[in-house]
């Protein structure tokens, strides 16, 4: 019987295969940040280990970095102790670090494919969940805990047991492609998967819908694999893969030799079996926004609030958890999604805060104003977006519509910086995870695309972006 | 790490699904350096309002829990971020097991670094023991939860429980690969990065 895709890049990174426990598989780029690496290198320390490999080891700060002036000292404290403990810990184990002064800087997953780092047929892992992105080239990438972070810094490697494989196609055209987004794409997968459908498995995403994605729009879909439970999801890679990496700052020098293998022997057999499929069906589907605390919670902008009794189809604990969320949203059931009026824009994360995200998002403000009510930011996701936006003028479309333009980082994503919600606020945004507090204790955040979020900053709620020129 | 004992307390109901590791520790407590001090912040915005009282209907501050050792919970339980945070909150605060139907996989794998053990069970039994008001003994060992009236047996990886019980540190284990590392590396397709 054939392979999967996943199943080859898996055999091709065993170094120890035992029955009965768990295999130790090589991991071939490493990524840092200063979140969950301090206590990994502290453990170095205390047991007078190094770091096996720090030319397959790369850092960056991206979690708390504040996105105003990065000539202005950071002002909180903790933070700015985390950022110098990554700059020693990267000098002292000899780590290639961007750092906030760096043109390179940026969230972590926006600056590996960029930079080239992310390569095909590779095994990529960080200490952060949504290294599923690099999966977007066929990379095997998952996120760690900072034990494992520990692990691979001394050992290159890691013991996993396998995951099984899942395969989710996603099947026809997007009627308005500006409009209906990835971020749509994948939001409609988690609603109907569900946040823990793809738990224990890792997603390959296959179908004209996804082939038809430039790799920008594929990342995004990658991204939120875990949204769904899914620790790591990958895309098979094609000429679209190929000509991104090619030429970045670190692309390998034997490139195309690579190319030409990778061409050969990255790709699912014909006859090779998942042990479980989805199939998601595109022609129709709506843009879409998130109204509960997971990124489940989720309907079509067309829609209205479910009540928890629709919503959990008589699942007790669902419905109790939609109540809940109701009630945290301060939603009520019945009410329409464009009539729900927002306080914040967030465009920015590893989600969707790339150039593409970027100019889509400027085609719908242009020449515009954000509404009086409502304070709206843009976060590029790395130095590097946010220069080229700016050679494009995008950054001007942005500030003469009222948008604040920041520098990069993961920003209100996670609101670790001071890039936050107040209480009650109610934002629209482009990031991954609308969980309780998630961008600011007392927060809400509804989930959407960037041409979604920017068409709700102009209008103070939100509005169907399928009305709308886009083209 | 410590070797994982037999434990016998009362549970901790926490009747809630997707639990998510934002919950069980905010990120405004991600900016430690040290893994030690965490347990003060579990569930930090479910235990504290906004002044940081303790909010009454909130089950850890109820003091009949307080010396409760086991957790026991809905489907999903660890969703969302990768943050290893959470698991050292939870130990801190003086969890060692807990169980629900379900575990979002990044979490299951970050407890067993942390000398927590987490038991899937099937539903019926997870709310079963949501309503036990005796002490639960937990035997690992034996693979089996004891009530005052009944036995549960539950299933772990043959591996898995060996790391708990002998309380293994995985580095040094790996590090016993050496030679199998090195040779994999030597045939690698991948180049380094710089």
């Amino acid at each position: 019987m054939g392979k999967t895709l996943f199943e080859k890049i898996w055999d091709s990174h065993i170094v120890v295969e035992k029955e009965n426990i768990p295999s130790l598989i090589y991991i071939d780029r490493h990524l840092v940040h200063e979140v969950t690496s301090p206590q990994a290198f502290d453990g170095l320390r205390m047991n007078n280990r190094a770091v096996r490999r720090p030319d397959l080891t790369i850092a960056t700060m991206d979690h708390n970095v504040p996105t105003n002036d990065r000539s202005l000292p950071i002002l909180d404290q903790t933070s700015a102790i985390q950022i110098q403990t990554l700059e020693k810990n990267c000098k002292d184990f000899g780590i290639k670090l961007f750092d906030m002064t760096s043109p390179n800087q940026g969230i972590v997953h926006v600056i590996g494919p960029q930079l080239g780092i992310t390569l095909p047929g590779s095994t990529i892992v960080c200490g952060d969940s949504h290294t599923s992105t690099h999966g977007a080239f066929g990379a095997l990438a998952f996120g760690i805990g900072t034990s494992d972070v520990e692990h691979v810094l001394a050992s290159q490697t890691i013991w996993l047991e396998k995951p099984k494989s899942f395969e989710i196609k996603v099947d026809g055209k997007r009627k308005n492609p500006h409009a209906v987004t990835a971020k749509d794409i994948v939001l409609s997968i988690i609603k109907n998967i569900g946040t823990a459908g793809g738990t224990g498995t890792v997603v390959e995403y296959s179908g004209e819908g996804i082939t038809d994605l430039s790799m920008e729009q594929r990342m995004t879909i990658c991204n939120m694999s875990i949204e769904a439970g899914a620790r790591a999801g990958l895309v098979s890679p094609d000429e679209k893969t190929f000509d991104y990496l090619r030429n970045r700052q670190y692309t390998p020098k034997n490139y195309e030799n690579l190319v030409e293998y990778w061409k050969e022997h990255l790709k699912t057999d014909p006859d090779a079996k998942f042990d479980k499929t989805f199939t998601l069906h595109i022609d129709n589907i709506a843009p879409q926004v998130s109204w509960g605390t997971n990124p489940g919670m989720t309907c079509d902008v067309t829609e209205s609030i479910p009540s928890p009794e629709d919503y959990s189809k008589n699942d007790q604990n669902q419905k109790k958890a939609a109540a809940k969320a109701l009630e945290y949203m301060d939603l009520k059931q019945g009410t329409p999604i464009t009539e729900i009026n927002i306080d914040r824009v967030f465009i920015g994360s590893c989600t969707n805060a790339r150039l593409e995200d970027l100019v889509e998002a400027s085609k719908v403000i242009k020449g515009q104003k954000v509404s009086e009510k409502v304070r709206a930011m843009v976060v590029p996701g790395s130095q590097m977006v946010k220069k080229q936006a700016e050679e494009m003028g995008i950054d001007k479309i942005f500030t003469n519509a009222n948008f604040e333009w920041r520098e990069a980082g993961c920003s209100m994503c996670l609101g670790m910086n001071p890039d936050i919600l107040s209480p009650g606020e109610r934002c629209a945004s482009t990031s991954n995870r609308n969980f309780e507090g998630r961008q600011g204790t007392g927060g809400r955040t509804h989930l959407v695309s960037p041409v979604m979020a920017a068409a709700a900053a102009i209008e103070g709620h939100f509005v169907d972006v399928r009305n709308l020129d886009l083209n | 790490m410590e070797k994982f004992k037999k434990i016998k307390t009362i549970v901790t109901p926490l009747d809630q699904v997707n639990v998510d590791t934002d919950q069980i520790v905010p990120k405004q407590f991600l900016k430690l350096i040290q893994k030690s001090g965490f347990g003060k912040y579990l569930f930090f915005n479910w235990r504290y309002d906004e002044n940081e009282n303790q909010k009454k209907d909130f089950i850890l501050n109820d003091k009949k829990y307080q010396n409760s050792k086991i957790l026991v919970t809905g489907e999903n339980f660890g969703c969302g971020s990768s943050r290893e945070h959470a698991v050292w909150a939870l130990q801190d605060y003086g969890f060692s097991v807990i169980i629900a139907p379900s575990f979002a996989d990044i979490f299951f794998s970050n407890c067993f670094k942390n000398g927590i053990l987490p038991i899937k069970l099937e539903e019926k039994n997870v709310e079963k023991l949501k309503h036990e008001s005796g002490e639960l003994e937990v035997d690992l060992e034996n693979q089996i939860l004891k009530t005052n009236s009944e036995q549960i047996s539950f299933d772990i990886d043959s591996h898995k429980k060996k790391i708990l019980l002998e309380g293994l540190d995985d580095i040094s284990q790996t590090l016993q690969f050496e030679d199998k590392i090195s040779e994999f590396e030597k045939q690698s397709k991948i180049p380094s990065v710089l």
